[in-house]
């Protein structure tokens, strides 16, 4: 048995700012090769906390305080900043929430996608910008050479946010963290991005994390999901299983409370308050605390 | 598009300069105090002091004077010096190289000083040294380049005499030159010994003018950074393994560079207004410390013709803002 | 987990004093603040604190240096220039001609900017094409020879000093100030106002006052700094006051003709001239600190 590519271990953190209030509770989960894990959960629920750690951006008022990250083999919570940032950008790489602002507004979009192309992998300007017309290409945007002369202002949110999946590629990384990457999308694009996005990690074996708060995503395009609730993981496993046969009551709540599409005048049905307290209690949550 | 725009703004500079024109012509014949009777001997007869001023057609209505004036003018003619009795253009001449050059050496001591510490200050964001750096730039910020001058007096040219205290060029050297910016000319005919000559003439007037300017850069360009650094590109370009060096230099300046242009241009202007004091202190040749002599000698002229060519450095100082502001900013150069 | 309970509005005497404490919880308010009271209290009472007669000349004891150099009098605390007078008393009696020049030439400057620039941000159009060209034009004047040839124009004496420095740094507030009302305009307490009724002068003068002040503060105190420097060298090039009086100016242009002989003559008033205008810019900075609160934290 290959060992996994991505393990945590007993992952535990607290929030400087709220008098140490919990904000990860002994966290596990394991990634391997190619696998897409959906990270799901309400606002709040630790989801974007782990993907901060993973990617060495925790904000500093988080203070993990037990636990381990291993990257093949090699914990990153341990490594200097000089061998993080070797490892990010090549080996671990990010789609971030917003393509509005994730885009530097004084560069042209070549430059910013050749950056990693050129610092990383030590290309010249000229191999560079063909492996970006390439990636371009990969993404599905017609006319890649305007495209990449062109500033972020002068294109669309859909447009950006492919962009940015396809710089996120260009490395050919091991692991890619997916941070809410449709949230800030129009409905009818977010199905062509989560294909993209399902497209290219099965064409170049990528693995990669799906933040997320929306089951009916995890449903399309994750193999594996990890459910959590202030900072617990609730259920975890592969998708269909989870969906199938949920274990835990706020998993089967949380899928009954999705939109039907199928039967509209079904109503919604919202998660009962009962089902919170126990969670509360399961997870040894004091009234009114954190 | 930028044409159009560039047009507009010459059509608005014009018509500023007239507006200019028309207040420093009007202003000084309402005042008190007759250039005439500054220059005429003792004894003159009325007869004699009738002649001067038709000589100078001061004894016409305001409206023909500036006629007059404004019509020669155009043509290149702005007159003859009452107190220095020679022609205004050729004295503008002479003397606005010399404080053209100390501007722009001050002006590029202050963008890579200001820009340094800028950096500096940003790299050094939430460490100990960020406040050090802060304190001591208000510090800078307080000194205006009268007191600089003086303090500069002082150290550099009584205390630890390193440079001389006056003048352009040492008066025992005999430096033909062709063309009035004698900086710029000795360096490029190679005449090094004349060019250090030079320069040590100038350090310490340009350290005055350039260190209130720098300080400025400094504040403005650092909170243009500090705010460029906590967004989310530089974030993800984080994430791409570059170094906070990088981060700064390559992703975070050319956003911060627009906005600090926009606040910091207007601060040149005031730099080439200082001029007039800190060349008075250090005896320098320059059109500043003409200016404080043709105010004294109420030499209207001279005065006229001053204004004029400070107001038109001013209004290209702001146009050339403007333009580097357009420049800086893809939304507004690429529409 | 999360209850949403609306804080009560504060009162309108307690909002003023949590605005003074944080006013006075600022370092740079309390240092740059305190020492501009200091000055006053000089100025103020300077025949009286002031040990000798800043006019009177004592030509047997001319340029004496500061009381801890050797050859010194002890009763010229910081020397005497070349006539024999008391560095230390003109430097005090310096403070009256600065401060007054500071206090009425910035309230001045602010009030005809602050009232341009409320008109021109608030009613806009023609009154702001108007205003904005006049301050334009205004600004294309290089501020030094203008207050130079203004002070010649109007003859010696503080009040073409304070003349000078109001006519060239209204534009200052101006600006300011019109953009400050321009921002304000579009708030929704505006917006409120009018729908209630108010008059658009009542809007202007009752709601967008109040906060445009805090920003104006701020400006004035640095308006201040401005004003002494100018004084300083309109007096350093003979302009401002007669030569009896004792300025800062005076006394530099004074010292940097006798620097060789007597250096403190020309330190002294310029320390001075120094530390006023950085009490002024601290304070000013303070202010602005203080009074903001968005910087507030």
């Amino acid at each position: 048995m290959t060992s996994p590519l991505l393990s945590i271990a007993g992952l535990s953190a607290i929030s400087d700012r709220d008098g140490g209030a919990s904000i990860l509770r002994d966290i596990s989960l394991t990634l391997e090769r190619g696998e897409v894990r959906g990270l799901v959960g309400e606002s709040g629920a630790g989801k974007s906390t782990i993907a901060k750690a993973l990617l060495g951006i925790l904000p500093r008022s988080v203070r993990i305080t037990n636990g381990s990250i291993l990257f093949e083999s090699r914990d990153l919570l341990t490594l200097s900043a000089r061998e993080l940032r070797d490892i990010m950008g090549s080996e671990i790489s990010l789609i971030p929430q917003d393509p509005q602002t994730a885009l530097n507004p004084g560069r042209r979009i070549e430059a910013q996608l050749t950056d990693g192309l050129r610092l990383q992998r030590g290309m010249s300007s000229g191999d560079a910008r063909r492996r970006a017309l390439k990636l371009l290409e990969e993404v599905h945007i017609r006319d890649p050479e305007r495209v990449l002369r062109a500033y972020p202002h002068e294109l669309s949110g859909g447009m950006r946010q492919r962009i940015l999946i396809a710089a996120a590629f260009a490395l050919e990384p091991k692991l890619v963290v997916a941070d809410e990457p449709t949230t800030a999308l129009d409905v009818t694009v977010q199905k062509q991005i989560l294909r993209l996005i399902r497209g290219l990690q099965e064409a170049h074996g990528t693995a990669v994390i799906f933040v997320t708060h929306d089951l009916g995503v995890v449903a399309q395009i994750c193999d594996s999901v990890t459910l959590l609730y202030a900072g617990k993981v609730i259920e975890d496993g592969r998708t269909s299983d989870v969906l199938a046969h949920p274990r835990h009551i706020y998993t089967k709540s949380l899928i009954s409370a999705g939109p039907r599409y199928d039967r509209p005048n079904a109503g919604l049905t919202p998660v009962p308050q009962a089902v919170f307290e126990q969670l509360r209690r399961e997870i040894g949550i004091p009234e009114g605390g954190r | 598009m930028i044409a159009v725009s560039i047009l507009n703004r010459l059509i608005m500079a014009a018509i500023t300069l007239f507006g200019v024109a028309v207040i420093v012509f009007v202003l000084l014949r309402v005042v008190p105090g007759d250039p005439i009777a500054m220059m005429i001997s003792p004894g003159a007869s009325p007869a004699d002091i009738a002649a001067l001023r038709a000589h100078y057609g001061l004894d016409a209505s305001l409206a023909t004077q500036f006629w007059l004036w404004l019509k020669s003018v155009l043509i290149g003619d702005f007159g003859t010096s009452i107190s220095l009795k020679r022609d205004v253009l050729s004295l503008l001449g002479e003397r606005l190289p010399a404080t053209l050059e100390l501007a722009f050496a001050a002006l590029v001591l202050a963008v890579l000083l200001g820009g340094s510490v800028a950096i500096i200050g940003t790299l050094a964001r939430r460490t100990i040294f960020e406040p050090v750096i802060d304190s001591l730039n208000g510090l800078f910020l307080a000194v205006p380049d009268f007191v600089w001058a003086l303090a500069l007096v002082l150290v550099l040219g009584v205390l630890f005499p390193l440079f001389p205290l006056s003048g352009r060029i040492d008066p025992s050297i005999d430096a033909q030159f062709a063309t009035p910016f004698y900086l710029i000319e000795s360096l490029v005919t190679f005449r090094f010994g004349i060019f250090a000559d030079i320069c040590a003439h100038m350090v310490m007037l340009v350290l005055a003018l350039g260190l209130p300017l720098a300080a400025i850069i400094a504040r403005v360009l650092k909170a243009a950074l500090s705010e460029a650094m906590v967004q989310d590109y530089i974030l993800l370009a984080k994430l791409k393994g570059m170094s906070e060096l990088r981060l700064v230099l390559q992703e975070a300046l050319r956003n911060a560079v627009g906005p600090t242009i926009a606040l910091t241009g207007v601060q040149f202007t005031f730099l080439i207004g200082g001029t007039v004091i800190v060349e008075r202190i250090f005896a320098y040749p320059g059109i500043g410390n003409m200016a404080i002599d043709a105010v004294i000698n109420r030499d209207l002229p001279l005065i006229q013709g001053l204004v004029l060519v400070f107001g038109a450095l001013f209004i290209l100082v702001n146009l050339a803002v403007d333009l580097l502001v357009a420049a800086f900013n893809p939304r507004l150069a690429h529409g | 987990m999360a209850e949403v309970t609306s804080p009560a509005m504060p009162r309108p005497s307690s909002r003023m004093a949590k605005r003074v404490r944080a006013l006075l919880s600022e370092p740079k308010v309390i240092f740059g603040g305190g020492f501009i009271l200091i000055l006053l209290i000089l100025a103020i009472f300077a025949p009286y604190i002031a040990p000798k007669d800043p006019l009177e000349q004592d030509l047997m004891s001319g340029t004496l240096p500061p009381a801890w150099i050797e050859g010194s009098d002890p009763g010229f605390l910081l020397g005497t220039d070349d006539l024999g007078r008391d560095v230390l008393s003109r430097a005090i009696f310096g403070t009256r001609i600065a401060l007054t020049v500071a206090f009425v030439a910035a309230g001045l400057a602010a009030l005809i900017g602050t009232l341009l620039g409320l008109l021109a941000g608030w009613y806009g159009s023609w009154i702001d094409k108007v205003i904005s060209r006049l301050v334009d034009i205004w600004m294309a004047f290089p501020p030094v020879l203008l207050s130079i040839l203004l002070v010649a124009v109007f003859g010696s004496g503080v009040h073409s000093v304070i003349a000078a420095v109001v006519i060239i740094d209204w534009t200052r507030f101006c600006r300011v100030v019109r953009s400050e009302t321009q921002a304000q305009a579009r708030m929704d307490y505006v917006t409120a106002a009018h729908t209630i009724g108010f008059s658009r002068a009542r809007i202007l003068f009752s709601e967008i006052l109040p906060n445009v002040t805090p920003v104006l503060i701020a400006l004035v105190s640095l308006e201040m700094g401005i004003a002494v420097i100018v004084e300083a060298i309109l007096s350093f090039v003979g302009l401002s006051v007669s030569s009896d009086t004792p300025t800062w100016g005076g006394m530099i242009a004074e010292g940097r003709q006798m620097i060789y002989q007597g250096w403190w003559v020309l330190v002294v008033p310029l320390i001075a001239l120094f530390a006023t205008v950085l009490a002024f810019n601290q304070l000013g900075d303070g202010l602005r600190r203080a009074l903001d609160p968005v910087m507030r934290r």
